[in-house]
C-alpha cells in the first residue's frame, strides 16, 4: 500500500498552484521526488496513485520514471552515497578514492551495505569541478576528498 | 579588473536580500520600468551579451525572436548545469541567488513574460530551498506578483527540479521534462522563441547569462560592450579545474589569454609539471595541445583554436595523463547520457567505450584508432541534437593531437601488435 504522507499532502498543493491548471502533468517530476524521498524508492503502487493525481496511466508514470537516474524502483540504503567520477575528478584521484570507499563500506559500486546503511553509486559530473574529487552523500555536496575526510564523514553518520 | 558576477561573492549573507539590496541589489527595476520593453531588448542587443550556456547565441537577438502578440509567453532558465568540468551556475545559484531572479524580472519586463522557472539539476534539492526562500522574500517586498512597483507588469517565477539527465540541459529535452515527458530532444524548427513550454513563445537562458543583465541595465550596455574583444563582449566565469595548484570559478575578461587563466589565476600546474593538454570549454569541446595555451579566451579565439568556449570550463591536464584514460572516461559520460532517440549517438557512444575500452586495456589495435575516427566521421552532424556532436569532440581531437598516447598503449601492451 502507498500512501502520501500530510506533509506531502500539503507539498502536492503548493506544487501543482505552479503550474497552469490544464498542465499539471508537469508536476510529474516533483510528486516522483517526493516520493522517492518519502519512501527512499518508488514502487509500482507510488506510480498508480502519482497517474492517478495527474490523470495519466500507471504505464506512462512508469515510463517518465524509468528515464531520470535520480529515481529508484527498489530500498536504498539510509545514506546515499553519490561519487562523482567523472574527468575533474578523476583527474585528482576520484577512482582511487571510490575503490577505497568499496573496500571500506564492503560493497561493489551499485550496492547497498548489508545492515542497509549505505548505498553506493558512481555518478556523473555533479558540478563541483572546482573541488574535485566530490561526492554527494544525501542532500551535502562534500568536495576536496581524501581518505581520511571520507572516513570523518562517512563514520559521523548514524 | 571589472567583476559583473563575482564582485560581492564572498560578502556574508549576500542570499538575503537586506545585504543583496545593500550591495545595491535591484536598483535596475526602476531604471528599467522607466523605459518600455522593447528598448530593453535593445539594450541587450547593443551590450553584445552572449549566452553563457554553451552555444554563445546573441542574447538580445533571442528575446527579439519571440512571435508577435502571442500570449502568454515563458521564460525557463537553464540551471541544469551538468557539462563536466563545469560548476560556475552553482556558485551563483547557491551564494547570489537574488541576481539571478533579478535578472529574471528584467527579461521577463522586456519580453512580457508572466511566468518563469528555473530549472535546477535534481541534485541541487538543497540549492532549490535557497532560490525558494529568497523568492519568498522578494514576493513579500513586491518585486514579484501582480502589478509589481505600480507598473501593471505581473510575473511569478517558480523552481522545477529535474531529477538526473544530462540531456535535460538541452533546452527542448528541458521543455519536455518540464511538461511532464521523458527528457528527449524535440525537432528544430519550431524553435522555443515560436513554439516553446507549452507550444507557447518561450525565453531559455542560462544561469549565468541572466546574472549579466542588471549590470547592463544599471551601468549602460556600451561599458559592456567596451569590454573583450570585437565579437566576444563583457566578462565570463570561468570553472578551471583539474591539475592546477587553486581550482576555482575566476571571472575574466573575453579575450584574456588561457595561460593568464591557468598560470597565474589558477596558480599554475601542481607540482610544477608540465602541461600536456586542457580542455576550454568542457568536455564537449575539442582537446587542445599545451603549445595552444596562449590562446585569448573568448568564443573566436578558440574556435580558430580549433575547440570551443562552450560553458566554459577550461580542465587542465599535466604530462602524467594518458589522453586515451581521459577520452575513454568522457565517452561512457555521453553513453550513459545519451537518450537513446536516435541511433547514430545511441549505438555510437557505445561502440566508441568499446573500442576505447579495448584500447585502455591493452587489446587495442591500429584498426581499432582507424573504426574510431570512422565512427566520428558517422556521427558528426548526424545525430538528432548536439550531445552526438559532443560525444564526438573527446574522441576525435585526442586522436588527432595525441595519436602518440593511442600507440603507446598498442605497442606497449600488446604482445605481437607493434602498431603495424
Ligand atoms: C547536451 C546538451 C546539454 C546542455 N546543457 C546545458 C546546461 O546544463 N546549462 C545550460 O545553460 N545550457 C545547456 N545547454 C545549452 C542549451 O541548449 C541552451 O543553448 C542554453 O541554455 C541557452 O541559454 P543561453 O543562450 O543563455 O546560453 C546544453 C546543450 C546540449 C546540447
Ligand atoms: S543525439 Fe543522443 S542525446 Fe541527442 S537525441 Fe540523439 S540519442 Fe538523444
Ligand atoms: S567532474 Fe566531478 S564534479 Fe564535475
Amino acid at each position: 500500500m502507498f500512501a502520501f504522507s500530510k506533509t506531502a499532502e500539503e507539498q502536492i498543493e503548493n506544487i501543482l498552484k505552479k503550474y497552469p491548471e490544464k498542465k499539471k502533468l508537469s508536476a510529474i517530476l516533483p510528486l516522483l521526488t517526493l516520493t522517492q524521498r518519502q519512501e527512499g524508492y518508488v514502487s509500482p503502487e507510488a506510480m498508480i496513485e502519482i497517474g492517478k493525481r495527474l490523470d495519466c496511466s500507471p504505464a506512462y508514470v512508469q515510463s517518465v520514471c524509468s528515464f531520470y537516474t535520480m529515481y529508484y524502483t527498489h530500498p536504498v540504503g539510509k545514506h546515499l552515497i553519490l561519487f562523482c567520477h567523472n574527468i575533474s575528478c578523476q583527474l585528482n584521484g576520484a577512482d582511487d578514492l571510490l575503490k577505497y570507499t568499496e573496500d571500506k563500506l564492503n560493497v561493489k559500486v551499485g550496492e547497498t551495505t548489508e545492515d542497509k546503511k549505505f548505498t553506493l553509486h558512481r555518478e556523473e559530473c555533479l558540478a563541483a569541478c572546482c573541488g574535485a574529487p566530490m561526492m554527494r552523500v544525501n542532500d551535502t555536496y562534500y568536495e576536496n576528498l581524501t581518505r581520511e575526510r571520507i572516513d570523518h564523514i562517512l563514520d559521523s553518520l548514524d | 579588473m571589472t567583476q559583473i558576477l563575482l564582485k560581492n561573492i564572498d560578502r556574508e549573507g549576500l542570499h538575503t536580500l537586506k545585504v543583496y539590496e545593500e550591495q545595491g541589489g535591484y536598483q535596475s527595476l526602476k531604471k528599467a520600468f522607466e523605459k518600455k520593453p522593447e528598448e530593453i531588448i535593445e539594450m541587450v542587443k547593443a551590450s553584445g551579451l552572449r549566452g553563457r550556456g554553451g552555444a554563445g547565441f546573441p542574447t538580445g537577438l533571442k528575446w527579439s525572436f519571440l512571435a508577435k502578440d502571442v500570449f502568454p509567453r515563458y521564460l525557463c532558465c537553464n540551471a541544469d548545469e551538468s557539462e563536466p568540468g563545469t560548476c560556475k551556475d552553482r556558485l551563483l545559484l547557491e551564494k547570489n541567488p537574488h541576481m539571478l531572479i533579478e535578472g529574471m524580472i528584467l527579461c521577463s519586463y522586456a519580453c512580457r513574460i508572466e511566468i518563469g522557472y528555473i530549472y535546477l539539476r535534481g541534485e541541487f534539492y538543497h540549492i532549490d530551498a535557497v532560490i525558494e526562500k529568497a523568492l519568498d522574500e522578494v514576493r513579500q517586498k513586491g518585486y514579484l506578483g501582480k502589478n509589481i512597483m505600480g507598473t501593471g507588469f505581473n510575473l511569478e517565477i517558480h523552481t522545477h527540479l529535474g531529477a538526473g539527465a544530462y540531456i535535460c540541459g538541452e533546452e527542448s529535452a528541458l521543455l519536455n521534462s518540464l511538461e511532464g515527458m521523458r527528457g528527449e530532444p524535440r525537432s528544430k524548427p519550431p524553435f522555443p522563441a515560436v513554439e516553446g513550454l507549452y507550444s507557447k513563445p518561450t525565453v531559455i537562458n542560462n544561469v549565468e547569462t541572466l546574472c549579466v543583465i542588471p549590470w547592463i541595465v544599471n551601468e549602460g550596455p556600451e561599458k559592456h560592450a567596451a569590454m573583450g574583444t570585437e565579437k566576444s563582449k563583457g566578462t565570463k566565469l570561468v570553472s578551471v579545474s583539474g591539475h592546477v595548484k587553486k581550482p576555482g570559478n575566476y571571472e575574466i575578461v573575453l579575450g584574456t589569454p588561457t595561460s593568464e587563466l591557468i598560470y597565474n589565476m589558477a596558480g599554475g600546474i601542481r607540482d610544477d609539471n608540465k602541461l600536456k593538454a586542457f580542455i576550454p570549454g568542457g568536455s564537449s569541446a575539442n582537446i587542445l595541445p599545451a603549445d595552444k595555451v596562449d590562446v585569448p579566451y573568448d568564443y573566436e579565439a578558440i574556435a580558430e583554436a580549433g575547440s570551443m568556449l562552450g560553458s566554459g570550463a577550461l580542465i587542465v591536464m599535466d604530462h602524467t595523463v594518458n589522453i586515451v584514460e581521459s577520452a575513454l572516461r568522457m565517452t561512457y559520460f555521453y553513453m550513459h547520457e545519451s537518450c537513446g532517440k536516435c541511433t547514430p549517438c545511441r549505438e555510437g557512444t557505445r561502440w566508441m567505450w568499446q573500442l576505447l575500452t579495448d584500447i585502455q586495456n591493452g587489446e587495442g589495435s591500429n584498426e581499432q584508432v582507424e573504426k574510431l575516427e570512422d565512427i566520428c566521421d558517422n556521427m558528426s552532424f548526424k545525430c538528432f541534437c548536439a550531445l552526438g556532436d559532443a560525444a564526438v569532440a573527446p574522441v576525435a581531437s585526442s586522436i588527432m593531437h595525441f595519436r602518440s598516447d593511442y600507440d603507446e598503449l598498442i605497442k606497449k601492451l600488446t604482445p605481437g601488435v607493434t602498431g603495424v
